[in-house]
């Protein structure tokens, strides 16, 4: 099966497709004749949907290729709303919308063909703090790290409110292994202490072209498997087996310490959109000037970052000498 | 092409700030247009606004402190530059309490309007945050389309109510229809009105007053009650009126009936006027 949706017939799909998703949490799709079915029942067998949109809803409509006998399917309604979450940014920016189902390597394709304003770039916003504004520095110069800067925002409030200092914890990647390891923000006082542990991105993905889209490939090798519990029961019970263990150690010289962070795989860090995070789009944050938010999957894997190397501050990052004429 | 300017006055740059705030709310693309004496925000007619424009004008002097410029050619000593109106608002948002704020034309990898602030930081030195706003240089071919707006001769000026009293009203009006006709006569009187199949609301405005006519002759020929009305988008509306935070030093509105509403606004020195066509 193969079809195109195009213009305003994406917002259509889209909204169909969200309130099948008030009943069901299962959509099953069948290309007929007459047209693409979409249809859910609920868990107790007392509320039954269905959309047919009718090949003349599509810009191409191919219920069935030649040779190949009629397909259908079932698919988690919360992976088929994921494309359509934003209907705003939906009708903003997809031009068309191209579904295919292929039999033989059971999947469902969906893809979107969105539109861009070529003048419209993020803006770029770069800010240096002197080592004289630092408490206590002690970085590798010329080390880099991204991360993502509406969560690293919570905690930046949370101890301007409290007035606590910020203590920033990172590393370049290791030796054994080429994978960025995470940066960890703390505040600690006399009262409390928080942490919050943030993926980075390493330099290789910020220059590839995967950068641009909203899923990055997992950054670290798939390692033993545990049983990961769903998402959903994150918040409830278990937390401990989730939970950061942190151990801190402090060297001589008194440089700020650095936590050991052994972790679950499979843990999926806030940066998604999870039973944590505050917005519930999985759209790419619309907050202009900011680059979207990147979901990655990666995964804390148990490492032990070495005392030695432990560069408590951020390197100041340097603003371009911007003399140059227009 | 060149351009540099600097701001260290705390209340040019706070003022400046507001106006660049006012164009993010009232566009989200605009031109920027660069010459010795001015600086404009303009949104053309033609620019996907559907058919709302805008003029904004500044005298560069009451602002910077220094000021250089170098247009394309001595015979065409302008820049014009199409920029997304948020960034600049972001940008100098971020300048409040700043010891200095520097503007420059530059190009890093693509066109830049590369807005530098210097900041007092705790330690008392300097910090610096920079930011770099993309931006897309218009050829002068296309600038004819970017001139000031000639102004069109009224029916009826009048001055404006209170912009937040509008607003309000406004508001709850979209509630209840898209198309708004705003009408208003030589007597001070204006009124805003929706008409439905169910309902018709009409908020009325009295003594507003009217500026003085522009010639002797166009006054007398028309009868002081007559309105001259004009139907609108109330979202063009709404949308103007949401970008006056604060209270304009002057609001005059212009009805060209059945054709346009121009208004003619005055935040301290600097002029705005903003046009909304008539619904066709």
């Amino acid at each position: 099966m193969k079809c195109l949706v195009t213009g305003g017939n994406v917002k259509v799909l889209g909204k169909a497709v969200h309130s099948l998703s008030r009943i069901g949490d299962e959509l099953y799709l069948e290309p007929l004749e007459d047209g693409l079915s979409l249809r859910t029942v609920n868990s107790s067998r007392s509320a039954y949907a269905c959309f047919l949109f009718a090949p003349l809803f599509f810009q191409q409509y191919q219920a069935t290729t030649s040779g190949q006998e009629a397909l259908r399917c079932k698919i988690l309604m919360k992976s088929f709303l994921a494309v359509f979450r934003s209907l705003a940014t939906v009708e903003k920016t997809v031009e068309k919308c191209c579904i295919s189902l292929n039999g033989r390597s059971s999947r469902l394709v969906v893809q979107l063909h969105c539109k861009y304003d070529s003048t419209v770039k993020a803006m770029v916003t770069e800010m240096s703090i002197g080592e004289e504004d630092f408490q206590q520095l002690q970085a590798q110069e010329g080390v880099a790290i991204t991360f993502c800067l509406k969560e690293f925002r919570g905690l930046l409030s949370f101890a301007e409110s409290a007035n606590l200092s910020l203590s920033v914890h990172f590393d370049a990647p290791g030796r054994t292994c080429h994978l960025p390891r995470p940066a960890i923000f703390a505040v600690k006082d006399s009262l409390l202490d928080g942490h919050f542990v943030l993926a980075t991105l390493s330099e290789s993905d910020l220059h590839s072209p995967a950068m641009c889209s909203p899923e990055l490939h997992r950054l670290a090798p798939p390692l033993q498997a545990h049983s990961t519990p769903h998402l959903d029961d994150f918040a409830s019970d278990d937390i401990d087996s989730y939970m950061i263990a942190m151990e801190t150690t402090a060297d001589s010289e008194g440089s700020r310490a650095v936590p050991s962070i052994p972790l679950s795989p499979g843990l999926r860090p806030p940066c998604s959109p999870g039973p944590f995070s505050e917005d519930h789009e999985a759209e790419p944050s619309t907050e202009p000037g900011t680059p979207p938010p990147k979901k990655f999957r990666s995964l804390f894997f148990g490492s032990i970052l070495a005392p030695v190397h432990s560069p408590p501050g951020p390197s100041p990052v340097l603003a371009e000498d911007s003399e140059g004429e227009g | 092409m060149k351009f540099r300017a600097k701001i260290v006055d705390a209340a040019c740059l706070n003022h400046f700030t507001r106006v660049s705030a006012m164009i993010a709310k009232l566009a989200k693309t605009c031109t920027l247009r660069i010459s010795p004496e001015k600086l404009n925000f303009v949104l053309s007619d033609r620019a996907a606004s559907a058919g709302v424009s805008m003029w904004c004008e500044l005298e560069q002097e009451n602002f910077f402190s220094e000021f250089q410029m170098e247009g394309i050619s001595a015979e065409n000593n302008a820049i014009y530059l199409d920029l997304t109106a948020e960034n600049l608002s972001r940008a100098l948002k971020t300048a409040q309490n700043a010891r200095a704020l520097k503007i420059k034309l530059t190009n890093k990898h693509f066109p830049c309007l590369t807005v530098s602030i210097e900041l007092l930081s705790v330690s008392s030195s300097s910090r610096v945050v920079t930011h770099d706003i993309p931006v897309k240089v218009i050829p002068r071919k296309l600038w004819k389309d970017l001139q000031e707006p000639t102004i069109p001769d009224s029916d009826v000026s009048i001055y404006l109510p209170a912009l937040k009293t509008m607003k309000s009203i406004v508001e709850k009006m979209k509630n209840i229809s898209n198309h708004l006709i705003m009408e208003a006569n030589l007597s001070g009187e204006l009124n805003l009105k929706i008409e439905t199949e169910l309902v018709c609301v009409t908020t009325h405005f009295k003594d507003l007053g009217n500026p003085p006519p522009a010639s002797e002759d166009a006054s007398q020929e028309r009868p002081p009650e007559q309105m001259a009305e004009v139907h609108i988008d109330i979202r063009k509306l709404l949308q103007f009126l949401a970008g006056q935070q604060v209270n304009p030093t002057r609001a005059v509105c212009n009805l060209v009936s059945n054709k346009i509403i121009h208004f003619d606004l005055l935040h301290e020195d600097v002029s705005l006027q903003y046009f909304i066509p008539a619904l066709s």
